[in-house]
């Protein structure tokens, strides 16, 4: 590494290069004061209190803007400086509360002193929420000042709280610019800016409109940077400073960011974001940073055991509760049984119940939502490359020269990582965004293809013909690393540029556009999500994406890939434990007979080798009563999964329905025996986010009421059942036993976890896990082309249903809301269920914006509020799923993808009515 | 008028350093920065309205609502300033209900303050439209405002 030596206080410091004086201080512990600076911020050279003195150089230049060069000797700390920073502050501080700052009584300031009774707003530190942990009480504690001389001047400014989560106070703000930098910067929203100028400057926004309106997206971001009390939290505004904090990783979505929970007297006041998460250094979104509190500690928690007796839910021990699954299940061993594991679960809890299922109850039907978003990706990147996860891990997005985002609502679905393409375009990459809708990544792209929904493979394929006729393809890579390329080529034929623009209803200019970028602009990423998998020919859409990935060489390397984004905390983790019917953990196969004994041996029992039912599967054969009892951990099927009014009928047919979550949710209601189980914030475990990073997750607050951990539960009930290998005491150990049977996890381990997660494959204890996969050789050996035909959704328009329903995500809410439902912000921010439609289908129908209208299918319907808009394509509505009182999946098509299972969540016929008013 | 915009910006699409000419080809244009130009500015430059409000409010010459039917302008130069200029400001700021920038709500008035009209010997000096008032007084100033 490039190493550089300079001289700090008479202090020898070695500095990378490209480091800034400030950094290197800091480095060794020197302190400088600062204000304008944050780590996750460009420098900005404003507030003038890192000066220094550097030998040679004129002046005194900010530590934060100078770059650390050999043999500079710098002076942090001279009577000269320190009388410059004294004047600067004072400067400050004319123009904020300061007599806390400066009282000689500081030390002995107590709890009732007499100068509070004068006061009603926050004009003194003492009433300040950010006492203790204010930047600005630091940096005046270290110079000492001790009077003022400037004339002091109160601005009076209203608080403002029109946004849902926090306050501000511009009475505190001294005009550091961090939180106009961190929104710009990025977050790429620009919510807020400098406005006016003089005595007038403050922090604004345009037209001095309401942050909402300002396109505020109450990420927090600019709460987490404030220096001083001008921006806080509500919820905790007084709650005063935490006893402690611990780190943990966000239960939401899979971008795994890290979060600082805070703790005081057993609760959770707080939630911050990490600055070291590998994934997030310092950012989340609205949900991680503030919509924990409110559902870890809502009234609505379960806290006791129920049971239905005569059609009403009974409380009940777990002794009582316990025995009566126990003795229920069994009754039902073999496959007569069905167990739906969790995404939202810890790896070591998956790992236990998919145990429980394979050796207790001697079946392999188990399955979890995955089955709903990334099956696809499972078995169609296994196929070409030999591994169905992410290939590249999230900071490298950020580093790419060119970035696909293909059926991807990236700054919604997994903000973190739309905040990486943001980086990405920043720093020059470019970025072709094709989506049928209009979403917010278009504002950045140099090109966007709306594509009809359900079009993707002609799309990729009209850009992977253009490739090969031009010339762009990387021979050399395809001759060396890949195998039947001859075969797919031939496959291109089809897709000559007019068919493309027939199909898709993109321009083939554009199209081609698009190909000649991803295939010159290198290295390139695609990532995708949802809108390639989602389809009854998602696993076509997906090796299409690892056919185009290997054409141009964009494989095995840093920055590129194919990178589809997962969307549950955990579904790479319940994945790779082998929450699925047809492996065990690790991904090894059922039905391989030497697999197969070594986990009989392991386990002390004999399993089955007919890999089980999958999850649409499994409703089905509860349906036509093959299936008797389920044991569902976690899940809301009612919402999550399509033909919603068959999974409901389906469970109602059961003999025996266990269902294990934290709140009563829909699926919980039909339930015979309901188990309480805990939230993430209060057990320990590890979570697997979308790049393949296993993390901890870590308790921070006692179980609230009777409630247990899922593993501990599942356990007992396995000890009842008379199984052996269930008596763990912590779910390290579990780990460890994780580690012996499943190759890629070998060397994972409480202890190597703690300074931050590994990244698998990570065999053995050595090893520092595998951020790029396929480097060198594919995981199969030689990467696989697979030719592609187009095969149009399973069900299309006609005069009867004439539009195309899509599902889609919002940034405010989470998955079926059993979570984000409970927390009162979020409701603020996204209240209700949209059906976005373009205005000339509008139109027509003669339907405007805010009116009820009914969405009918085949299947069902649904009543909603229509929201007209042109980010909706012509002939497409679009809605989400989150909301019980308008179960969009009742509308939706079960029609399955062969391969993979997945339903086609993605494309379903409607017709739209509006009601009289 | 959505359409006016768009045609006038059109020629300056992808230059982000234009963004001043921009406002002021704007302003021009429709005597003021409407939230409509704004918005589309934004689009087309890709920066966000508060960061173009940000800029445009950094100067004194952008405005962002529709001028009245009269412009009062009271002058703040150092001669005004000394003499007063300051509680002339003040007095019409109350009589009309508006801060500098601003416009009445019947459209009648809007207000702005100038440095110096370089008739300093009749400091402190308001101007609306094109008539001069020189040596105002607030009570002056209240009766002037009164006269329209
Ligand atoms: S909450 Fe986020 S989006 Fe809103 S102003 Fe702060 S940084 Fe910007
Ligand atoms: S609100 Fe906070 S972060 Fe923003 S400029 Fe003021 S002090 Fe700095
Ligand atoms: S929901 Fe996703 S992006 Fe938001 S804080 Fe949690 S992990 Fe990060
Ligand atoms: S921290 Fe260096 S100028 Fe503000
Ligand atoms: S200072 Fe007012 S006219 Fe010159």
């Amino acid at each position: 590494m490039d190493t550089i030596t300079l001289n700090i206080d008479g202090q020898e410091v070695k500095a990378r290069r490209g480091m800034t004086v400030l950094e290197a201080a800091k480095e060794v512990g020197i302190y400088i004061p600062t204000l304008c600076y944050h780590p996750s911020l460009s420098p900005f050279g404003a507030c003038r209190l890192c000066v220094v003195e550097i030998e040679k150089m004129r002046g005194f230049p900010t530590a934060c803007t100078t770059p650390a060069a050999e043999g500079m000797v710098v002076h942090t700390n001279t009577p000269q400086l320190q009388n410059l920073r004294r004047n600067i502050l004072e400067l400050l501080l004319s123009e904020h509360p300061h007599q806390c700052l400066i009282c000689d009584r500081k030390e002995h300031c107590g709890p009732f002193d007499i100068c509070l009774r004068h006061v009603a707003v926050a004009e003194r530190c003492v009433i300040c929420p950010k006492n203790g942990r204010c930047e600005l009480q630091q940096v005046a504690e270290w110079i000492g000042i001790k009077e003022l001389t400037l004339p002091y001047t109160y601005k009076d400014l209203p608080v403002k709280r029109d946004g849902p989560f926090f306050d501000v106070d511009y009475n505190l703000c001294i005009l550091c610019g961090r939180c106009v930098r961190v929104c710009q910067e990025v977050r790429g929203v620009g919510a807020i800016a400098f406005t006016y100028r003089g005595s007038q400057a403050m922090i604004g926004t345009a037209f001095d409109r309401p942050l909402l309106e300002a396109g505020c997206q109450s990420c927090g971001a600019c709460v987490d940077v404030c220096p001083t009390g001008a921006l806080m939290e509500r919820a905790n505004k007084w709650e005063g400073l935490p006893e402690r904090q611990v780190v943990t990783t966000c239960p939401y979505c899979g971008v795994g960011c890290q979060l600082k929970l805070e703790i005081k007297n057993g609760n959770i006041i707080g939630v911050t974001p990490d600055l070291d998460g590998p994934a997030n250094r310092g950012q989340a979104c609205a949900k991680g940073r503030f919509g924990i509190v409110e559902f870890v500690h809502h009234p609505q928690r379960l806290t006791s055991p129920l049971i239905r007796r005569d059609g009403e839910f009974t409380e009940a021990s777990w002794e009582e509760v316990l025995e009566l699954v126990a003795g229920e299940l069994a009754k039902y061993q073999g496959n007569q049984f069905g167990l739906i594991s969790s995404a939202k679960c810890t790896n070591e809890e998956n790992y236990v119940m998919q145990k429980f299922g394979r050796a207790v109850m001697g079946t392999n039907n188990i399955d979890h939502c995955a089955r709903l978003c990334h099956a696809p990706t499972v078995a169609g990147l296994a196929t070409s490359f030999g591994s169905g996860a992410m290939t590249n891990s999230i900071r490298e997005i950020g580093d790419a020269a060119c970035i696909l985002a293909i059926g991807t609502n990236t700054t919604s679905a997994h903000p973190v990582i739309g905040l990486e393409i943001i980086r990405a375009v920043r720093n020059g990459a470019k970025l072709i965004v094709a989506n049928p809708r209009e979403v917010e990544l278009c504002r950045f792209a140099d090109i966007f293809l709306r594509h009809r929904p359900g079009t993707n493979v002609p799309l990729l394929m009209g850009m992977m013909r253009v490739i090969v006729d031009e010339g762009l393809l990387d021979s050399s890579f395809i001759e060396q690393r890949c195998e039947n390329f001859a075969a797919f080529k031939d496959s291109l034929s089809n897709f000559d540029l007019d068919f493309v623009e027939k199909i898709t209803g993109t321009p083939g200019e554009l199209v081609a556009e698009a190909a000649r970028m991803y295939a010159t602009y290198k290295p390139a990423t695609l990532l995708y999500a949802m809108g390639i998998t989602q389809h009854s020919h998602g696993t076509d859409n997906v090796m299409a994406t690892a056919n185009l990935a290997m054409l141009t060489g964009n494989i095995g390397k840093p920055s590129s890939g194919v990178n589809p984004l997962r969307g549950q905390n955990n579904v790479q983790g319940a994945c790779d434990m082998g929450a699925l019917p047809n492996v065990y953990p690790g991904y090894q196969s059922v039905a391989t007979p030497a697999i197969r004994e070594k986990f009989e041996a392991a386990w002390g029992s004999s399993l089955s080798s007919i890999p089980g039912l999958t999850l649409t599967e499994i409703f089905d054969a509860a349906y036509e009563g093959k299936i008797k009892a389920l044991y569902i951990v976690g899940e809301n099927p009612i919402l999550s999964d399509p033909n919603a009014k068959h999974v409901e009928e389906a469970l109602k047919r059961l003999d025996f329905l266990v269902v294990q979550d934290i709140f009563l949710s829909e699926t919980a209601q039909l339930a015979h025996v309901v188990l309480p189980a805990v939230t993430f914030a209060e057990k320990d475990g590890t979570f697997t986010n979308t790049e393949r990073r296993v993390q901890r997750v870590r308790q921070a607050i006692e179980p609230i009421g009777d409630s247990q951990p899922d593993w501990q539960i599942v356990c007992q009930v396995a000890k009842r059942l008379d199984a052996n290998g269930f008596d763990f005491e912590h779910p390290a150990e579990i780990m460890e036993e994780i580690a012996r049977l499943t190759p890629s996890y070998g060397g994972i381990s409480y202890e190597r976890l703690e300074n931050g997660g590994k990244i698998w494959p990570c065999p053995d204890r050595e090893h520092p896990g595998t951020p790029i996969l396929h480097v060198g050789t594919f995981a199969r050996g030689k990467g696989k082309f697979i030719p592609l035909e187009y095969k149009p959704s399973a069900e299309l328009p006609d005069e009867e249903y004439p539009l195309i329903l899509t599902t889609e995500r919002s940034l405010f809410q989470f998955h079926t809301g059993t979570m984000t439902r409970k927390v009162k912000g979020l409701n603020i921010l996204r209240r209700e269920e949209l059906v976005e439609m373009n205005p000339q289908d509008a139109q027509r129908l003669g339907i405007a914006d805010g009116d009820q209208v009914r969405v009918l299918s085949r299947r069902g319907e649904v009543l909603a509020k229509a929201r007209v808009t042109e980010v909706s394509p012509c002939g497409v509505i679009l809605m989400t799923f989150h909301f019980a009182e308008n179960p969009t999946n009742v509308l939706t098509n079960p029609a399955l993808d062969p391969v993979s299972k997945i339903p086609e969540l993605k494309v379903c016929a409607v017709r739209v009515e509006k009601l009289p008013a | 008028m959505v359409e006016q915009i768009e045609n006038m910006l059109a020629s300056y699409k992808g230059e982000k350093g234009g963004l001043i000419p921009m406002l002021q080809k704007v302003q021009q244009r429709l005597g003021y920065l409407s939230p409509e130009a704004v918005s589309q500015i934004a689009k087309l430059l890709n920066i966000s309205e508060s960061e173009i409000f940000g800029v445009a409010s950094f100067y004194a010459q952008f405005r962002f609502t529709p001028s009245g039917e009269h412009s009062v302008k009271v002058c703040l130069g150092t001669a005004c300033h000394v003499r007063g200029g300051v509680r002339i400001l003040e007095t019409v700021e109350r009589e009309l209900n508006i801060v500098p920038g601003g416009t009445t709500q019947d459209y009648k008035f809007s207000l702005e303050r100038v440095a110096c009209f370089g008739c300093c010997a009749l400091a402190p000096v308001m101007v609306i439209d094109k008539e001069v008032y020189g040596r105002m007084a607030p009570a002056k100033a209240k009766q002037i405002l009164a006269e329209y």
